[in-house]
């Protein structure tokens, strides 16, 4: 049984976002999807700061919003808690009274409140911060205040708003890893939203990607990683992803190319996924058995860690990654023709 | 170090020439040998008393009255908005005679409202004190409104649905979220509304007239002193002036910075 069971139905001009999700109790939910997918909306609907269109919002059996039945419950009677993107500390209340706000609005005595709200400080370490005006912390500290503002009032459902995306790099390191355990010792359940896929896969046991308002694949990390179902998600993951009719190890990707596949017995409609670095060049067509080889040029070559990334048009666009000892061997440049080849068993192919 | 562009310094020159000379006018016309004597004239006193009481009434009231209309401009979506909006700011361009007329024909003894007020209460309004502080309040106010709506439009609204999420209803986040997060711009609000109703004259005169001790702030008794004495008008302005500059500098000081 979830917690959190909701199907949020939202017209907004054009758009429409129409997305069922649930949550069970200490599981840690995901939301991904680009910018305009919709995940802000999800947020705003099941705080209570917009009202749905259709469908429900339940938390902890109790109706929040059901447009068919009933008015919406305002915000300040859910017991669902938000970071938000840019955590909107109060600027005139120190750390601890920021913290202490929401026990307070909910009929705690000030004293009480406030050594909730010192013990909510200590748990996240800021302990020594207490008394500091928003604007007096750094970027991290910030963060784990709104954090700790947003859990001191015990919620059912904890909100996330791309918790991590106003730090920088390595902030953003230590402050995942921190996230990361207080997210497991929440009792709640909690609905990350984000945009960035290694948030996601490090911090929630679930993933729920959206476009376009839509629910485009949702699984544990390791099979999204491992198959993904929109060339949003490929990218997500790094994954070239193709979509063709299979037969057999064969699998027919246009009308002029086919890629031979490791798996068997499959038919129909089926995505083929390889990485890049699955992906070979050479200057002339190699010769050698269960190797799929095409010939393709250079479009394009960025650095991407300590490979170099080539971007790759031909038969099917693809992005192959070679260290730049192979690239300078190989002379690559944009325009100029290579054969690419991949294994067979490199590849994955799966139903669509 | 950069040329400044004479097209703007000019004029601002100019400007501030035509800001400053009066008061100087005023510092140079002073009979000084005599201040003393005039200062502690019984008149002076009063009319001073009266119009720091009175100002400060009206601003008491305006910030009651004004910063809910401010909030309601600000925040709240109705229908006919915009005409209410205008509505509050007729007061600014209405010559404070009509705004006084317009007083005394709503609280006037036979007054729309006024009729009422006297025969269950036998209260007038008009031409009494609390006639002053209505007069000044009427004109002032819209200065406070408009001060108080556009810090409210400046503050950042998901202050008050961060408050709404931690389980504050619209009355709880207003007075512990946006009330101090905009509390600079009430306070300039406050002191804007506070210098004009202490200058307020045409208003005042039209409907509360100008008995001394009762009615007659400081603008009346000048206006008055100048009909029969030019130096005693000089005073009442020279005192009006320093006390409202230090009374405003020392707020400044204080709230706004």
């Amino acid at each position: 049984m979830n917690l959190l069971d909701a199907h949020l139905i939202v017209d907004r001009g054009t758009f429409r976002l129409d997305l069922p999700i649930g949550v069970a109790a200490g599981e840690v939910v995901a939301l991904l999807g680009p910018n305009g997918a919709g995940k802000t909306t999800a947020l705003r609907t099941l705080a209570g700061l917009l009202p749905l269109t259709a469908g429900h919002v339940r938390l902890a059996d109790r109706v929040l919003d059901e447009p068919s039945n009933r008015a919406p419950v305002p915000p300040e009677r859910r017991s669902i808690g938000v970071v938000f993107q840019d955590y909107l500390l109060f600027p005139h209340l120190s750390a601890l009274d920021n913290v202490a706000f929401g026990p307070r609005r909910r009929g705690v005595h000030r004293s009480a409140a406030r050594a909730q709200a010192a013990d909510w400080l200590g748990r996240v370490g800021l302990a020594e911060q207490a008394r500091a005006k928003p604007r007096q912390l750094s970027g991290g500290q910030a963060q784990r205040v709104a954090l700790a503002r947003a859990l001191a009032v015990q919620p059912d459902l904890l909100l996330l708003d791309e918790p991590l995306a106003a730090l920088d790099a390595r902030t953003r390191l230590e402050t995942r890893a921190e996230l990361q355990r207080h997210l497991a010792e929440h009792p709640g359940a909690t609905l990350l939203i984000t945009h960035d896929p290694l948030d996601a896969l490090m911090l929630a046991d679930r993933l729920v990607i959206i476009e376009d308002g839509r629910v485009v694949q949702e699984g544990d990390a390791g099979t999204i990683a491992a198959e993904p179902r929109t060339d949003y998600v490929a990218r997500l993951v790094g994954l070239n992803l193709y979509r063709g009719q299979a037969d057999e190890h064969r699998v027919r990707l246009s009308d002029a190319f086919a890629i031979t596949v490791g798996e068997g017995g499959l038919a129909g409609d089926v995505f083929v996924a390889f990485a890049p670095s699955a992906v070979a060049l050479f200057p002339t067509e190699p010769s050698g058995s269960m190797r799929n080889a095409w010939p393709a040029v250079i479009a394009g070559i960025q650095r991407h860690g300590d490979y170099l990334r080539i971007q790759l048009t031909g038969p099917i666009a693809a992005a192959a990654d070679v260290t730049p000892a192979a690239a300078a061997h190989l002379h690559l440049e944009p325009g100029r023709e290579v054969w690419a080849a991949v294994k067979a068993a490199e590849t994955r192919a799966y139903p669509a | 170090m950069r040329r400044f562009p004479l097209p703007l310094l000019v004029p601002a020159v100019v400007g501030l020439a035509f800001l400053v000379l009066p008061l100087l006018g005023l510092l140079v016309n002073a009979p000084w040998g005599t201040l003393p004597e005039r200062l502690v004239e019984p008149g002076i006193l009063d009319a001073l008393r009266l119009s720091l009481e009175c100002a400060t009434l009206a601003t008491v009231v305006s910030l009651v009255l004004g910063v809910p209309i401010a909030w309601l401009l600000a925040r709240v979506e109705f229908p006919g908005r915009r005409l209410v909006r205008a509505l509050v700011t007729v007061p600014l361009v209405l010559p404070p005679v009509v705004g006084g007329v317009a007083l005394l024909l709503v609280f006037g003894r036979f007054g729309l409202v006024g009729k009422y007020l006297d025969q269950a209460f036998g209260f007038t309004v008009p031409f009494t004190t609390t006639g002053v502080v209505v007069a000044e309040a009427f004109v002032a106010m819209p200065f406070l409104i408009i001060a108080v709506e556009g810090a409210l439009r400046g503050a950042d609204a998901r202050y008050e649905e961060a408050a709404a999420t931690l389980g504050a209803g619209r009355w709880s986040s207003f007075v512990h979220v946006t009330l101090p997060l905009v509390a600079p711009g009430v306070a300039a609000g406050a002191v804007l509304c506070w210098a004009r109703a202490l200058g307020e004259f045409g208003a005042t005169i039209t409907f509360a007239g100008n008995y001394p001790g009762r009615t007659q702030t400081m603008p009346l008794a000048v206006y008055l002193a100048l009909e029969t004495d030019l130096d005693a008008a000089v005073v009442l302005s020279l005192l009006l002036l320093v006390v409202s500059v230090t009374i405003l500098v020392s707020l400044r000081d204080k709230w706004i910075s």
